[in-house]
């Protein structure tokens, strides 16, 4: 079995409080000694200075599975949301798409709460889970219909699947494509006000505390949004959030001049809202950051801003913007990795995420200074569409380890 | 037409309006659209002017009405326009195009640019369609209604019937009420009449005002009676027969009671308050029939009217860096 020794590093554990200097040794697929370890004869040595050692991100909820676009970004296992063509709603597909990464990467296949994700017949669940389905997901639309998703959360529970739900109220944000404000008036774009969020997220809280199910709200945007998460998580309730690095980083202005590239779902939101997810990363309640990776190319993006789909290509921007978190001294790089990889693994129930002794050894090596300028032009992902172009940051990964082997 | 300064803001050519596209009032400076209104008086007064009205200034130009949205008013002002300057008037209209075929909004743009367009006017459906197809051609391109955006050429006509009934814009109460929500008409108006100075009121119901509509500089109101007390000016929005079925609004009679425009409540307004609407109306629902036929106060046929003139200096202005027109090079 084959040794590997990466020297000279700091390595990042999720659960621990901060960085600490030392030697990892892998075994095979999994950690074998953490720490002040002597480096074996024989083992293949690795000097990574300055560099840090972070277990791979598990990116939860990605539409897309990218290869060369995980690869730059150091995602080493993506969930893999339900809105495929055709709908992952039958364990079969799900079977189908948990192989398309292997070896290189793991794909988690979400399992469609609904037939067809249509928010009315309960999908095979069950059956779903025994073909890998780590967990259950309403995609990208809300279930409307408060019945339906109490009996998905029901089910879900008993299977010891957590429900992924997205957090907009249906009825106020249909057609929607921005959110209530100046922007979204003066371009003349249909817009709905962020409470849509808070109202849907409230109504799943009470579901769930009902059914004594997980719920996990994949994106969560507003300041009201994130007051109910507190809430919950205070009661005991297993509620859990996320949130992604566009809601962080941009407000709605970003959507002037049509900008179809900034057109998401949830729709960007103003400026206190955004503040709001920068505090809610740093105070805890976030518990996941997520790329919603979503290349989508000129026929998708390039039409008129209400007709184009939403979406970002942003696995490759997940960890340097996670960075420009850990620079403004809002979170440690420890928790950074928490969001990126220990929460989203918790979640799914993974056996990752973690930088332990005989955890498996899936790693990436992170120079966290490096320089670099995001180009839609030149990304490695199936397509450009990204509001962050031209953008300089800072921080990528330069190694992928995933089950021992250098990928 | 020649490089001396424009006796109106001393700016010579090009300068007046540094634009390429008119895609909407937002992109316009105060002078700019000031610099519009006056060059659309001449051919106010050349339409006036008796039987043969023609310039033959853009003869051997083709412009193109790409219509994606249905308009009969609209897109026969802008051929006439057109027309009246010279210019070869094409026009495309949505139902019989290859739109209807799945062709994409950008291929369709593209295939007009190939055969050589000198000047477009375009109405989309989609707010921020003809901003796309203007980044995508080689020839000036005019917004003639994207969506809820902006509908320039009306404000502007808007702005030119106005300022001939009451002289300026400073100090003039500007009541506009009806559908603003839905309404790039209101928009452009908004941007175009606060940019000119005028004091811009907006009235509707809860369910038909957009979001942060204050941010435009204008004050917003519910109650109509409240909104017209002083007007110099009403301006009354279409409201459009698929609002009115529950979704916005409960009925027509009940958006009649509440916001249409009677003699009774224009006794709130000045006296000589002129009555404006762009077409087409709704009579007995946001306006009735003695009030808008009112031949001193209602502007509404000058609104069409002018609108030709607008229209002409539009294309007139867009057109000259490619007509060679000194100082517009």
């Amino acid at each position: 079995m084959g040794l590997t020794a990466i020297i000279n590093a700091r390595l990042c554990d999720p659960s621990a409080g901060a960085l600490s200097e030392g030697t990892l040794l892998v075994e095979g697929e999994r950690i074998a000694a953490i720490g002040a370890v002597d480096v074996p004869s024989g083992a293949e040595v690795i000097d990574a200075r300055g560099m840090i050692v972070a277990p791979g991100i598990i990116d939860l909820g990605v539409f897309r599975t990218d290869k060369p676009a995980f690869h730059f970004a150091g995602i080493t296992r993506a969930a893999l949301m339900p809105d495929q063509s055709p709908v992952l709603d039958e364990p079969g597909l799900i079977q189908h798409a948990a192989r398309a990464g292997k070896p290189d990467f793991w794909v988690h296949p979400l399992g469609a709460a609904t037939r067809g994700l249509e928010g009315r017949e309960l999908a095979e669940m069950a059956l779903m889970k025994a073909a890998g389905a780590r967990a259950i997901a309403t995609g990208r639309s809300w279930i409307a219909d408060s019945g339906v998703m109490l009996r998905v959360l029901r089910y879900a529970s008993a299977l010891d699947r957590v429900v992924i739900t997205h957090g907009e109220d249906g009825g106020m944000t249909a057609n929607a494509v921005a959110t209530d404000g100046e922007t979204a008036s003066r371009l003349g774009l249909q817009s709905a006000p962020s409470c849509a969020e808070a109202i849907a997220i409230a109504r799943d809280i009470a579901l769930a505390r009902e059914a004594g199910a997980r719920l996990h709200v994949r994106l969560v945007t507003t300041a009201a949004g994130f007051a109910l998460i507190r809430t919950a998580k205070a009661e005991g309730l297993k509620v859990t959030c996320g949130t992604s690095p566009s809601y962080l980083f941009l407000n709605d202005a970003a959507v002037s001049d049509f900008r179809t590239f900034a057109r998401l779902s949830p729709p960007l939101r103003d400026e206190r809202d955004r503040l709001a997810t920068i505090e809610a990363v740093a105070d805890g309640t976030v518990d996941v950051l997520c790329s919603g990776h979503d290349p989508r190319g000129p026929e998708d993006k390039r039409l008129p801003f209400a007709d184009a789909a939403p979406g970002i290509a942003g696995a490759e921007t997940l960890l340097p913007l996670a960075l420009n978190l850990v620079r403004e001294g809002k979170i440690s790089e420890t928790r950074m990795m928490a969001l990126l990889a220990a929460n989203p693994a918790a979640i799914l129930g993974l056996d990752a995420g973690r930088l332990a002794v005989d955890a498996p050894a899936d790693l990436i090596l992170i120079d966290p200074d490096k320089p670099w300028i995001v180009d839609s032009a030149k990304m490695a992902a199936a397509a450009g569409n990204t509001p962050f172009d031209k953008l300089p940051v800072q921080g990528r990964a330069r190694m992928i380890m995933k089950g021992g082997v250098i990928r | 037409m020649t490089s001396a300064p424009s006796p109106a803001t001393g700016l010579i050519g090009r300068d007046n309006f540094p634009h390429r596209h008119l895609v909407g009032i937002a992109n316009l400076a105060p002078h700019e659209i000031r610099f519009l209104l006056d060059e659309a008086e001449q051919w106010a007064s050349l339409n006036r002017s008796g039987s043969r009205k023609h310039d033959g200034r853009l003869a051997g130009l083709t412009q193109m009405n790409a219509f994606f949205e249905n308009s009969t008013r609209t897109l026969l002002s802008f051929e006439v326009a057109g027309k009246r300057l010279g210019a070869d008037v094409v026009n495309m209209h949505a139902a019989q195009s290859s739109v209807k075929k799945g062709e994409t909004l950008i291929d369709t743009a593209v295939t007009l640019n190939s055969m050589r367009a000198d000047v477009m006017v375009i109405r989309h459906m989609s707010s921020g369609a003809v901003q796309l197809i203007a980044d995508k051609v080689d020839c000036p391109v005019l917004n003639a209604g994207d969506g809820r955006h902006e509908h320039p050429t009306q404000a502007l006509l808007d702005a030119l019937t106005i300022r001939r009934r009451k002289g300026s814009f400073e100090g003039l109460i500007v009541t506009i009420c009806g559908d603003i929500l839905h309404s790039r008409v209101a928009r452009s108006n908004m941007l175009c009449l606060t940019a000119l100075g005028a004091q811009v009121r907006v009235c509707a119901p809860p369910t038909l005002m957009p979001p942060a509509v204050e941010r435009y500089r204008v004050t917003p109101f519910h109650d109509f009676n409240e909104a017209l007390d002083g007007a110099d000016v009403v301006m009354m929005l279409r409201i459009q027969n698929e609002r009115m079925d529950g979704a916005f609004i409960p009925s027509a009679r009940e958006f009649h009671a509440l916001y249409g425009l009677t003699p009774e409540r224009l006794k709130r307004a000045k006296p000589d308050a002129i009555i404006m609407h762009p077409g087409p109306m709704n009579r007995g629902v946001e306006i009735v029939s003695s009030v808008a036929d009112d031949p001193q106060r209602s502007a509404i046929t000058e609104q069409v009217e002018m609108g030709v003139a607008v229209r002409m200096a539009c294309l007139d202005v867009l057109t000259r860096s490619a007509r060679g027109v000194p100082g517009w090079a």
